[in-house]
């Protein structure tokens, strides 16, 4: 039979690792990008990659990486996959090391490791404060090697609208459109990965680059494919504000010792070199003596909230907290966490080394994501997942430094179980499937066109964002998850008539946000209903009016089907085979 | 009061085969907005300055941080990172142009993946035996992390290229940023296996030989790149590979 043809889209880091072990395999691969892969979002991850190599004589292992993993996603994650990944964890290590990641060392030359939240071990390799970026082009110049070997073919530029899905309901190919051309083709494949990352800009706002629209996962959401965890949306306790974005200050500056406070008293006004010691508020110290700064990011930014909105103690009445760095000394700073510091510098104008900087918690990462099985393989047969796309890692939220590994080992799975899924397909009965899907996005495509409507696509999507971010974020109430899904059932209704004001057939960048845009609103439902559904408090999801994690009831993975009156939901329980589940708690010695 | 606003003048182009227009546009102030934030503002209110209705520009954008390389663009004159250009530091109106060396897609949007060739050209990776289990990597002294690290830094944004006299079709000259890669592969300690095939590849025409030293490559760098010194040490590895390579002859 012919070579299987594999396509992933997404050219992060979990799509190239897919790429990469496929090509080495001696597949071939049709990549396929929005963005020159080396411009993808793996780029922003600031801190650093989890592995417990135990360097540093603490006696770190990997059952205590899953053991932190597993709790700190506050026992939601299905044990099976975490546990494999942590064992994977000191390869890939090693593995990025022989690649050439430039990480930081020891003076013996070794691997330098540092502390992250929700763990008391230094288990964090890191290059400075740009990790991702060192990583991503790691991966992106292996695959440079095997491009220019014919191994990988790709297709940058590209927006990946659907899947061709066959009469027997199994996955034949993609259709996918040129930005730039603005053509629509069907691309035939064996088998397809997405690897489409997270879905930040339904929150309007976040840490997330652009393209993290979640419009690739939508679509085939409403293709057939399930959604799981939806509701479960970390929010990253210490972002610099913007206009256009939250940009990510790293957990790494706490892991380095920085210290996050306020003064004790409301309304304190003097500059933060005036306050002395004993009046200004370390809460997280206070509050979490044992894990100090390095509690989980939902634990730290539900804290934030507290001190802001509870206590009324946000900086100059603003809702703003310091994150202090600055009585470490600089060389250090500069040695460890730059780029993060010139990031704080230029967009704010102050420098971090000299003032402590002023933050506050934004919409940061995706835990939940299309439902893959332990192949990551989702629902629909020959369509896998990996990355942040898909659902399985984190649990109900995820700890700093998990996400590089879980999508490097998620690409490095995916690939190959992908590659032996297509040697043994039958080979499809005809290409009917795809003049159909054609045909249906072409349509799609036309009526957008032709609406004579008077609704701005960007002005719908503001709208979505500030309804998902006052309802369905830190604090969640189930009348503000009810209004939330009022809104976007209204907006689902305006989007009929939205009228682009460009109707060209050339790098029509609207054309393409709206389309993104219908698939953003699909699925902002499945967060705020899934919200709704779990009427309990678990990691990143938080019901005042529900305060306690309830597992008789909601140990379970929520997963959403798509149907034309909205999402459907059901439950399914969790492998808990490993380890018990038990109560999680940071303010004590537990 | 009426709202303070912020004076833009965009060059449009519709297509490559179109005639350039400078559209204005005022865009509400905001505090701490840059470039990028005003055309988010202008894609939701597409109207000049003058009432009339247009379109959304088109132009590349992605992590809005200055880590991806994406939105590199002519702002007053000076090619940056429309990301960190924050309008308060720039003066009005803010005349924002296309990248000029690079073939134009729309408006400021171009195609830059020249770079990403001449990257394959010089074999800018490490050559793995494959990506299995192979144990720990070699070990490398902090003092040569910390030289290579900055090197690494390279976001792709083609703000040295732009910049460069002798960057252009006539000499087809491969650019700072390619160079200051073969440097870094250079000096690993598995990548400089390859080392003599990236001398060569920069030693003929387009090469190393074309750079004219003007030095606004490393003026212009968002990541301050040593640029200048990368370029001097890879010179004098192609020089003396090619001595080498003519003993050898």
């Amino acid at each position: 039979m012919a070579a299987p043809r594999i396509i992933v889209v997404g050219g992060g880091l979990a799509g190239l690792a897919a790429v990469i072990k496929i090509a080495e395999a001696g597949g071939t691969v049709d990549l396929f990008s929005i963005v020159p892969v080396k411009r993808s979002h793996s780029v922003c991850a600031q801190g650093g990659i989890n592995a417990a190599k135990n360097l540093k004589g603490e006696g770190d292992t990997t059952d205590k990486h899953f053991d932190d993993t597993i709790y700190g996603g506050d026992f939601l994650a299905n044990q099976t996959p975490v546990k494999a990944m942590c064992e994977a964890a000191p390869a890939i290590i090693d593995l990025l090391d022989r690649m050439g990641v430039p990480f930081n060392r020891t003076p013996e030359g070794l691997l330098d490791f540092r502390r992250f939240g929700g763990t008391l071990y230094n288990r964090t390799a890191f290059a400075g404060a740009t990790t991702g970026q060192q990583l991503l082009y790691a991966l992106d110049e292996q695959v440079r090697r095997h491009e220019s070997e014919g191994k990988v073919r790709k297709f940058e530029g590209w927006e990946f609208l659907s899947a061709v899905i066959d009469s027997n309901g199994v996955a034949r190919g993609i259709t996918a459109l040129d930005l730039r051309t603005m053509e629509l083709r069907s691309f035939p494949a064996d088998a397809i990965i997405l690897a489409t990352g997270g879905i930040g800009a339904i929150f309007g706002k976040s840490t997330n680059s652009v393209v993290c629209t979640g419009s690739a996962q939508s679509a085939i959401y409403q293709q057939g494919a399930v959604y799981a965890n939806g509701e479960f949306i970390q929010v990253h306790p210490t972002c610099i504000p913007g206009e256009d974005k939250l940009r990510l200050m790293s957990e790494s500056a706490r892991g380095e010792g920085g210290r996050v406070w306020v003064p004790r008293t409301v309304g304190d006004q003097r500059p933060f070199k005036q306050i002395p010691e004993a009046e200004r508020f370390y809460f997280l110290e206070e509050w979490y003596p044992k894990y100090g700064n390095l509690v989980p990011r939902d634990i730290a930014t539900r804290a934030i909230h507290k001190v802001v909105y509870e206590l009324g103690l946000g900086l100059d009445g603003q809702p703003m907290v310091y994150l202090d760095l600055t009585h470490i000394d600089r060389a250090t700073l500069n040695r460890k966490l730059e780029g993060i510091l010139e990031i704080y510098e230029k967009f704010v104008g102050d420098d971090p080394r000299d003032v402590p900087m002023k933050i506050f918690p934004g919409v940061h990462y995706t835990m939940g994501g299309l439902w893959v099985d332990f192949n990551q393989m989702t629902n629909i047969p020959g369509i896998f997942a990996a990355g942040e796309c898909e659902y399985q890692y984190h649990g109900a939220n995820r700890l700093g430094a998990n996400s590089l590994v879980s999508c490097i080992y998620g690409g490095f799975k995916a690939g190959p179980n992908a590659l032996s899924y297509a040697k043994s397909l039958p080979a499809a009965e005809s290409e009917g499937s795809h003049a159909a899907e054609l045909s249906r996005q072409d349509e799609i495509n036309r009526k957008l066109l032709r609406n004579k409507g008077t609704e701005n696509p960007f002005k719908l999507w503001r709208e979505l964002g500030e309804v998902m971010t006052q309802h369905v974020t830190v604090i969640r109430y189930n009348k503000g998850l009810k209004q939330a899904d009022e809104k976007i059932v209204e907006l689902l209704e305006r989007y009929q008539n939205v009228n682009l004001s460009d109707k060209s057939q050339w790098a029509n960048t609207s054309f393409a946000f709206a389309r993104q845009l219908k698939n953003m609103l699909e699925l902002s439902r499945v967060v705020a209903l899934g919200a709704l559904q779990r009427d309990e408090s678990r990691g990143a999801h938080y019901k005042p009016d529900f305060p306690d994690r309830n597992d008789e009831q909601f140990l379970k993975t929520t997963k959403a089907s798509y149907t034309d009156s909205g999402p459907r939901f059901e439950f399914e329980g969790v492998d808990t085979q490993f380890i018990q589940p038990r109560r999680r708690s940071y303010d004590a010695a537990n | 009061m009426a709202n303070r606003t912020v004076a833009f003048e965009i060059k449009r182009q519709s297509s490559p085969d179109a005639p350039a227009v400078w559209e204005s546009f005022e865009v509400e102030w905001r505090p701490g907005m840059n470039v990028v934030s005003a055309m988010m503002e202008i894609a939701a209110n597409p109207v000049t300055a003058d009432g009339h209705a247009t379109t959304p520009i088109t132009y590349d954008s992605c992590c809005l941080e200055e880590i991806c390389g994406s939105c590199a663009m002519r702002i007053n004159g000076k090619a940056r990172m429309a990301c960190s250009a924050l309008v308060d530091n720039l003066d009005q109106p803010i005349r924002v142009e296309p990248l000029s060396k690079f073939p134009l897609v729309r408006d400021l949007q171009v195609d830059r993946s020249v770079l990403f060739e001449n990257l394959k050209a010089v074999k800018a990776w490490v050559p793995l035996d494959g990506t299995y289990d192979l144990g720990s990597g070699p070990r490398v002294f902090p003092q040569e992390q910390e030289a290579n690290y900055p090197l690494s830094n390279c976001i792709s944004c083609t703000c040295c290229m732009e910049v460069c006299p002798q960057f252009n079709e006539e000499t087809g000259f491969v650019g700072a940023a390619t160079i200051a890669q073969v440097k870094l592969f250079n000096n690993h300690p598995t990548g400089k296996v390859l080392k003599e095939e990236r001398l060569r590849a920069l030693a003929g025409d387009g090469g190393i030989q074309e750079c004219g030293f003007a030095q606004n490559c490393v003026e212009v760098c968002p990541k301050q790149i040593p640029l200048t010194n990368a370029i001097s040490d890879v010179s004098r590895g192609v020089l003396v590979q090619k001595a080498k390579d003519f003993l050898r002859s």
